[in-house]
């Protein structure tokens, strides 16, 4: 049996570079400054050091540092991370670039309005359970719920929201739902006691066919949910069968609609 | 990969072509991926406008780009030399020509292609968090991509053409001897087509269309160990690994071609007999 690893004694810290985005939704620049980084940090630490040793007035959003709140969501290196889930010994050599997301209007430094989203939440339909059985229970497969229970994963960093071409390119917010909201109403339109319909909100409202399937939401994920694979496709595939397929609109004029 | 001195760094709001903050080799992916499939498509229409090398005699080997071969001049073929309704005028017939585009079109619908083509060439975006090159944007919604809806009818197809290519690697067991007669044998070329139908059937299998219809529709599996929550977990697993099948049998399916071409034209044996019948 091999040894335990010592455990250091000593705590070496090195300088690094950091280019902040300094500024709000109207104008800004990119501020450098200098952190001492030491073994085990992540991008979150550096940035509240910066805070108490630099700049007592940059503003930061974070809450558990623990990658569960998803409050500390920014762009590090250009991509959209969580600051507390990235470690620095992650990073290549070199300055490190943070920015705040850029699908959401800059409130000030790294923190953006996210308000957006929870106004698209409250128009998804919620949960409406099915008929409770005689004995007044609702009886469910375990194998049901694990496919919906990675939905429940879901921390609501929206970096997904972020990455997603559609809001952050082409400013879409008007008529897209986005990948968070995909992934919500994937939960619900596949829960087995659902009762709920949700495909034509799916199409007018949410506009899922603006989704071309670029899997950027599922590569930034914190929380590694499948969001393309698992729930834009198989909703996309529901959409399908209400309105593009002759073949389940005849069955279901035979057999009926099973929602 | 670091800044360069002197870079000067997009704000939040830049956009157009290539704006990121992005300092790693974010061109790398769509570039390989650009060229692969590129050279797919100059090669694959160079082979269907080609109409001869595409079989090899004395064995039942077939171009997968070629079977089925509803008419044609092998004795592979269906229904006779060529189609009555081909405009021989304007253009030469090959048996390729007919077919190719179930399965063209069974790649162009399929939802991970679609991931890799709209990032390597239409820029759509070109990587995550990288500026596009155009402000104007229709999704799927309208002509000609809401056509993608119709994966599965395509799926319906390409399903049928992996069964007959599957026949195909069956009937590559058996050769024609000298004398005219029958043997059972087996050659490069069967392991060949009988693994390009393997890869085919584990990327056809896998498709996300083909997941929804067999389980992912319902929002019950029914009782536990019940058929569709079985057939829904296997077609799962090989969903998983689609982008691997899918450009895996890609490759392949080019790779029979060039071997059924260079033996067709080389007269190489490539087989051994193991007994004749």
């Amino acid at each position: 049996m091999s040894s335990p690893s010592p455990v250091p004694t000593t705590t070496r810290s090195e300088p690094r570079t950091f280019i902040i985005w300094r500024g709000d939704k109207d104008s800004g620049t990119y501020t450098p400054y200098t952190a001492e980084i030491t073994a085990g940090m992540v991008v979150l630490d550096a940035i509240h050091q910066i805070q108490a040793v630099h700049a007592p007035d940059l503003a930061v959003r974070w809450n558990c540092k623990a990658g569960k709140c998803g409050s500390c969501a920014a762009e590090i290196n250009g991509k959209p991370r969580l600051m507390c889930m990235t470690r620095m010994e992650s990073l290549p050599p070199g300055p490190i670039h943070v920015a705040p997301m850029k699908a959401f209007p800059n409130i000030k430094d790294l923190v953006t309005d996210v308000k957006w989203n929870y106004a698209v939440n409250k128009r998804i339909k919620p949960f409406k359970p099915k008929q409770v059985e005689a004995d007044g229970s609702l009886r469910m497969q375990q194998h049901d719920i694990d496919r919906v229970q990675e939905f429940r994963k879901c921390i609501e960093c929206f970096l997904c929201q972020d990455t997603c071409h559609v809001l952050r390119e082409h400013d879409k917010h008007a008529e897209f739902a986005g990948p968070r909201f995909f992934v919500r109403m994937a939960s619900l339109e596949m829960h087995p006691q659902d009762a709920e319909d949700r495909r034509e909100f799916l199409k007018k409202e949410a506009a899922i066919g603006y989704c071309n399937i670029t899997k950027c939401c599922t590569e930034v994920c914190p929380e590694h949910i499948h969001i393309t694979d698992n729930a834009i496709i198989p909703l996309k595939e529901r959409v399908v069968d209400q309105y593009y397929d002759p073949l389940a609109a005849a069955i279901r004029f035979v057999f009926g609609s099973k929602k | 990969m670091s800044y360069a001195p002197g870079t000067v760094l997009p704000g939040p709001h830049a956009k157009g072509l290539g704006a990121t903050a992005r300092s790693d080799a974010w061109w790398a992916a769509p570039l390989g991926f650009f060229l692969l499939l590129a050279g797919f498509v100059v090669y694959s229409t160079w082979a269907a406008f080609q109409g001869a090398h595409y079989w090899v005699p004395g064995t039942n080997y077939i171009s997968p780009f070629y079977s089925p071969e509803l008419w044609g001049t092998s004795p592979h073929a269906w229904f006779g030399a060529a189609p009555p309704f081909w405009p021989l005028a304007i253009l030469q017939y090959s048996p390729a020509l007919l077919i190719l585009g179930i399965p063209a079109g069974f790649r162009l619908t399929c939802y991970y292609y679609r991931k890799v083509y709209y990032r390597a060439f239409w820029a759509d975006p070109t990587a995550c968090a990288v500026g596009e090159p155009r402000n104007d944007y229709w999704g799927e919604n309208f002509l000609p991509l809401i056509l993608w809806n119709a994966h599965r009818f395509v799926l319906y197809l390409a399903i049928i053409f992996t069964c007959i290519l599957g026949y195909d690697a069956l009937k590559s067991f058996i050769f024609t001897t000298k004398d005219g007669g029958h043997a059972i044998g087996i050659g490069i070329g069967t392991v060949i087509l009988t693994l390009n139908t393997v890869l085919l059937m584990g990327y056809t299998l896998g498709c996300h269309s083909f997941r929804h219809l067999v389980g992912g529709r319902c929002d019950s599996f029914g009782a536990k160990g019940s058929t569709t929550h079985s057939l829904w977990s296997g077609v799962t697993w090989l969903n998983e690994r689609h982008p691997f099948f899918a450009m895996i049998s890609l490759c392949w399916v080019a790779a029979s071609d060039v071997y059924v071409r260079v033996l067709s034209i080389s007269g190489w044996h490539d087989h051994l007999i193991l007994f004749r019948f």
